[in-house]
């Protein structure tokens, strides 16, 4: 069925331009650069735009890891994974060290990632000002005007209306200083991660045919006010209850047996690898 | 843990394809993709159009592995469709060279040419016709050769392809707005000849070119457009069309010899023909002329693959809202036409709700508990039986929230 297709899906002049909008991304960071996004064997909003990304960069030598919320195991994972495995036959990990390639969606993996490492995050609504307006021809001027009154006006009315900003994942963030950028549903907890960091990210939103990137040792804030400054989730007292990790991003359930709520690191990689650690010592 | 259950998804996903696949090969029935096609003209039609893509046996092999579902089907042409280079592009298809074999006007009784009402449900009654049910094939066959006979035709049997006999058997018609246009009655307009967007080629940009926005409304999904369409006609955005003119037929698809550029229409090479159904639509207008307000008419275009009529009007009506453009209605703003009528985009998007969104809906819990422990701390110094009511709600709602988890 595969051979049917070119490496990597696509036709090379389709490959080609998607790699065009990447470097104009890298050139402006945080600036949103429209693409023909194609119509891919996955749904639209399933993860094309990474998918676009991965696919346009991907080369026979590099090795792909895709986690979807922090795991390689979860379905829309797997089935990327697999997708890209059949067209162009690279290896695949699960080891964040190994991968030249990093696909994910809603998370930064909590191994630090390094300069020989590309990051290609999911997106599905690039545009961090569309709860403010949404018509994509206004946005678009307000970034050329680096007009950012609405995002910080929403910002002020949920402290005004809650005490505190009320963003959960995907809090906006200001690149290199130029543009506000929605760093796609990651947690605030790994927002930070993206400041002046040793790898490059780049943002694919498919439905919404938006490129943009970070490229390495850029700026990125996420968009606060002194007096309540930017917050990321709180994990204070818990720990992973499988490795013990506290300094992680933790998901929360109830433990059927005992009816109480317990806590593990949500990135499955990073945990499997701590406890393989300890185990070997 | 029914949360972490998405773990192991590997395994999942084959066991699940395994049973997706029992299901369809359990049916007992194998249809050849030929048979979908001559069967089901209309879903061809329809999958094809959605898909932007001339492909019947495709079309018909996608409707077979979707298992008749419409929207799978356009999906599978369509990814398959982002894999196929383009070397060439068509001359422009001139649609008053039309094989047709159906056209009417709403507008006007007597039309040059006339009235040609053709195959059309539009007069049938819609009651289940229970003698199909029992119908063999010796018997379809006979009543083929009957029919055959009724119209003087010679007998064949019709494979749901386009060829080159089928698309001569319509007739030429003169188009009529055109008729309109010499009474004075419609402005005459000039030729547009600007190389046309090609929205699968580049993400749409707004203001849209009109060739934009044609494109994307022919290939949207079938019920979005009649559902704008009908709600701009029914009073959100006060558009009541008259349909000037609808015909169904065949056009041809001719490209340049490699190195001619004139589409010179006795060089070019002949591809094939498609079916189109297009519809021209004309609005009452209020304009000012001179400082007075007086009436005049403006035209809405559709254009679609196949014979899908009703589709065709709603594009028309709203090519024509969106040249109106006023603000106040849904169906006038273009940004919210074109962005929700593409079925693909849509289902894709709602259906990702259904992938797991914990690390995302962590982060709510925690900016909702945040919000919520900022609350009591405010009620509290305020009221000291309004805090214990507060707190008791609090308590019940993220009870709540523990239940949705589990």
């Amino acid at each position: 069925m595969e051979q049917m297709y070119n490496f990597a899906f696509f036709d090379e002049a389709s490959k080609r331009e998607i790699r065009r909008a990447i470097f104009k991304g890298i050139a402006i960071p945080g600036y949103q650069v429209p693409f023909a996004s194609r119509e891919m064997p996955i749904g639209r909003g399933w993860g094309t735009g990474g998918l676009q990304v991965t696919l346009a960069i991907i080369g026979a030598d590099d090795v792909l890891k895709v986690i979807d919320q922090g795991c390689d195991e979860s379905v829309n994972a797997v089935n990327i994974k697999k997708l890209v495995a059949a067209t162009t036959d690279v290896e695949v990990t699960e080891d964040t060290g190994e991968a030249t390639i990093i696909q994910s969606r809603h998370r930064i993996p909590e191994q630090p990632l390094t300069e020989d490492q590309i990051l290609v995050l999911q997106v599905p609504t690039p545009e961090p000002l569309r709860d403010f307006e949404p018509s994509e021809a206004k946005t678009r001027v307000l970034h050329a005007e680096a007009d950012y009154t609405g995002a910080w006006l929403g910002l002020f009315d949920q402290i005004v209306k809650f005490g505190s900003t009320t963003t959960g994942a995907d809090h906006p963030c200001l690149v290199n200083g130029r543009y506000v950028m929605a760093p796609s549903p990651i947690p605030r907890f790994d927002t930070l991660k993206l400041n002046d960091s040793d790898n490059l990210t780049i943002l694919g939103a498919g439905r919404e045919k938006k490129i943009y990137a970070v490229p390495p040792h850029t700026r990125v804030e996420p968009l606060d006010f002194e007096d309540y400054p930017f917050r990321v989730e709180s994990f204070e007292g818990r720990a992973c209850r499988l490795c013990g990790a506290t300094d992680v991003y933790l998901d929360e359930f109830v433990d059927e047996a005992t009816g109480k709520t317990v806590y593990q690191c949500n990135d499955t990689a990073w945990c499997a690898k701590r406890r393989a650690e300890k185990g070997g010592e | 843990m029914g949360y972490v259950a998405v773990r192991g998804g590997g395994l999942a996903i084959e066991e699940s394809l395994k049973l997706l696949e029992y299901q369809r090969a359990r049916s007992g029935v194998t249809l050849e993709p030929d048979t979908i096609r001559r069967a089901f003209p209309d879903a061809i039609d329809q999958v094809m159009g959605e898909s932007s893509l001339y492909a019947p046996d495709l079309a018909a092999l996608a409707l077979k592995q979707a298992r008749g579902s419409i929207e799978e089907a356009v999906f599978l042409l369509r990814a398959f469709r982002s894999t196929l280079e383009r070397p060439y592009v068509s001359c422009t298809v001139d649609t008053s060279k039309m094989r047709v074999d159906r056209r009417i006007s709403a507008a006007f009784k007597d039309i040059p040419g006339g009235q040609v009402l053709g195959a059309t449900r539009d007069y049938s009654h819609r009651l289940i016709d229970f003698d199909f049910a029992r119908e063999t094939p010796e018997a379809q066959r006979e009543r083929a050769a009957e029919l055959a006979q009724h119209f003087g035709v010679e007998e064949s049997v019709f494979d749901g392809k386009a060829s080159p006999e089928v698309a001569e058997a319509g007739g030429l018609y003169p188009k009529v707005l055109d008729y309109l246009r010499a009474e004075g009655i419609l402005p005459t307009c000039e030729n547009d000849d600007t190389e046309p967007v090609d929205v699968t080629m580049g993400a749409l940009e707004f203001p849209c070119a009109r060739s934009a926005r044609l494109q994307t409304l022919s290939r949207g999904m079938t019920q979005a457009v009649e559902a704008f369409g009908y709600a701009a006609i029914r009073g959100y955005g006060p558009s009541h069309p008259t349909v000037g003119e609808l015909r169904h037929g065949m056009a041809e698809v001719c490209v340049d010899v490699p190195g001619v550029e004139a589409c010179d229409a006795e060089d070019a090479y002949y591809l094939g023909s498609i079916p189109l159904t297009e519809v021209e639509s004309v609005f009452e207008v209020e304009t000012e002329e001179a400082g007075v307000t007086t009436l005049s008419f403006e035209i809405g275009y559709g254009l679609v693959m196949g014979g899908a009529e009703t589709k065709a009007i709603a594009m028309s009506v709203l090519d024509h809202c969106l040249d109106l453009g006023d603000a106040r209605y849904p169906t006038q703003d273009e940004e919210f036409v074109l962005y929700h009528v593409d079925g693909v985009e849509a289902q894709g998007f709602i259906s990702h709700l259904k992938l797991p969104h914990y690390v995302t809906f962590q982060s709510k819990l925690d900016t909702v508990r945040t919000a919520r422990s900022h609350e009591g701390d405010a009620g509290c110094a305020a009221n000291d039986a309004a805090c214990a009511e507060a707190g008791a709600e609090r308590a019940a709602a993220e009870a709540l929230v523990d239940e949705k988890e589990r």
